[in-house]
């Protein structure tokens, strides 16, 4: 095939040049990776979790590395939506790539306030984060509960006409059921995974690595289960999805645009390699070309 | 800033796990300064998953080579250290921020291994009269005696069992050359008991100290905010050390153990 394969991808109302995005929480706001990586070559930029107020975020050590992966317990540290819109959005608006903001709230209330904030130019999407905190109420993480995490993205979705996507959390019983309250709740689009809780322990001195005790496990050693998921999702469930979780190159976003992602999304293997967004992306053209395929459409859901 | 794959020209075994990598990464030197790190890929595959960062022990602009020493701790130094000269080893950087070059006379404190980053640094302050105080547990452990003797005015040498030099810490031996050669600013990296002792220190005798520090890390570049420091002052919010440091004022960060 000698002409180049069509990457483009449609995300609800986003167009995307390619369908490779970078995962919340591992890209900073995108400065960060600006001497590494053309911003404009990203499918989309999705920045750090962003709250009302700023927030410190945890105490003491904050990563594990563990085999093929990493456990993380930032806790959300980010300088406030404010912050953001004054600070970093300037930077982003500069680059002809959809921004996304990842938000997260400590109520039903503060998810909707954030979303009104972020309802302005420059802002693509909001990626409601409800693999994260607890409730007001207390005790309820809003993504383990259909009916908590319906709530949450009914309230964005009235707040903001911009696309919403709800990140989902794995550790649930049935995904699937969470996927399709939050379809039935007015979202766009779904992120797919967020961290797998998880601890390590140091046998000498008997504690935990973490500060916070437990912590997000990410990296390859989880792209398994987040395939898995994906693909429950995406045969139940017709919102387009965000794949992401432990993909390291191209041959692995495929397996995930296979299983029924739209797009995916590029996590802590941007520590491991500062440009791997833009190598999974080219990874993805070189296996359409090798299959003589003319468009990534023709790979998302095409599982045997 | 730089990543790619670099030529190793030599590994070489030094005392006590110590391993010293020689690399030619032209570009990376040239942009580089004392106090900054490089982050090292260990491997090719996904165990150990995350670069190491590793302070540059010293620059060599005129042949664009850069030094590094690092001791094997675990899973990924032992991968490291397999590499031999000739082969390619992906490194970015420089990273981070480095030592702000001040003072007529500056003393120059390193315990253990956290003499690395205080050669180039002493290169870095020539032509000023640059005075080392190296700290290890025994005489076997004073890695780079022989680099520092080269370029600095003053060497002294403190080990805990007396092996060599001053029987005692490296903080201790340091502060008692302060009254007799008044020191104008003070650098610093170590075990963080050392670093603590020599925090007070630099406050009890008033004069600028800089701490060059470590944690654990995944991006290097002020990204995951996985390498967090505690600040002085409440409230405010947490230093990173890939990007905020690894060099700090001393009066800047609250130090912890691990």
């Amino acid at each position: 095939m000698t002409t180049k394969p069509d990457l483009a991808v449609k995300i609800a109302g986003l167009h995307l040049k390619n369908p490779v995005m970078t995962a919340s929480g591992t890209f900073g706001f995108g400065k960060e990776y600006a001497p590494f990586v053309d911003l404009n070559q990203l499918g989309a930029i999705v920045v750090k979790g962003t709250t009302l107020n700023p927030r410190l975020g945890n105490a003491g050590r904050r990563l594990v590395e563990t085999p093929a992966g990493m456990l993380n317990s930032i806790g959300l540290e980010n300088p406030g939506v404010e912050h953001f819109i004054a600070h970093e959005l300037p930077n982003l608006k500069k680059f002809a790539v959809p921004v996304i903001v990842n938000i997260s709230g400590h109520s039903i209330d503060e998810y909707r306030e954030l979303a009104a904030i972020l309802d302005i130019d420059g802002v693509a999407a909001v990626e409601v984060n409800i693999s994260c905190p607890n409730v007001r109420e207390g005790g309820l993480v809003f993504g383990t509960d259909c009916a908590s995490a319906g709530s949450v993205v009914r309230a964005v979705r009235r707040a903001t006409g911009r696309t919403v996507i709800a990140k989902l959390s794995p550790n649930v019983t049935d995904i699937v059921s969470i996927a399709k309250a939050v379809a039935d709740a007015g979202a766009d689009a779904l992120s797919l995974i967020n961290t797998l809780l998880g601890m390590a322990i140091d046998i000498r001195t008997r504690r935990p690595k973490l500060g916070n005790i437990v912590g997000g496990l990410s990296g390859p050693a989880v792209k398994p289960v987040a395939l898995r998921l994906v693909w429950q999702v995406a045969k139940a469930v017709p919102l387009p999805i965000i794949g992401m979780g432990g993909i390291m190159t191209g041959e692995d976003a495929v397996e995930f645009l296979l299983a029924g992602a739209t797009a995916v999304a590029v996590g802590t293997a941007n520590f491991v390699n500062p440009r791997a967004t833009l190598e999974v992306a080219e990874g993805i053209g070189q296996y359409l070309c090798e299959n003589n395929l003319s468009s990534v459409q023709e790979i998302i859901g095409a599982l045997n | 800033m730089w990543q790619g794959r670099t030529r190793l020209l030599a590994q070489n075994t030094l005392p006590c796990d110590v391993r010293q990598m020689v690399l030619e990464a032209p570009e990376l030197v040239n942009l580089a300064k004392a106090g900054q790190f490089v982050h090292v890929r260990c491997g090719d595959d996904y165990d150990p998953l995350l670069r190491r960062p590793i302070s540059i022990n010293r620059l060599d602009p005129v042949q664009g080579r850069l030094t590094l020493l690092y001791k094997i701790m675990g899973h990924g130094t032992e991968q490291l250290s397999r590499y031999g000269a000739g082969d390619y080893v992906d490194i970015m950087g420089p990273l981070g921020t480095g030592f702000a070059l001040q003072g007529e006379k500056p003393l120059l404190i390193g315990g253990g291994l956290g003499i690395a980053p205080l050669l180039a640094l002493a290169d870095a302050l020539a032509p000023r009269t640059v005075t080392m105080v190296m700290g290890a547990r025994n005489a076997a452990g004073l890695i780079c005696h022989d680099d520092f003797a080269d370029v600095c005015g003053g060497l002294h040498v403190a080990t805990n069992d007396g092996s060599a030099g001053y029987g005692g810490h490296a903080p201790v031996l340091a502060e008692e050359l302060f009254a007799r050669h008044g020191h104008d600013m003070i650098y610093a990296c170590g075990p963080v008991p050392m670093l603590r002792y020599i925090q007070q220190m630099s406050a009890r005798l008033a004069i600028p100290c800089q701490l060059s520090l470590e944690e654990f890390m995944a991006c290097g570049v002020g990204a995951c905010l996985g390498c967090t420091c505690q600040p002085a002052g409440e409230g405010a919010p947490y230093k990173k050390v890939c990007t905020d440091g690894p060099v700090f004022w001393s009066g800047e960060v609250i130090l912890h153990d691990h």
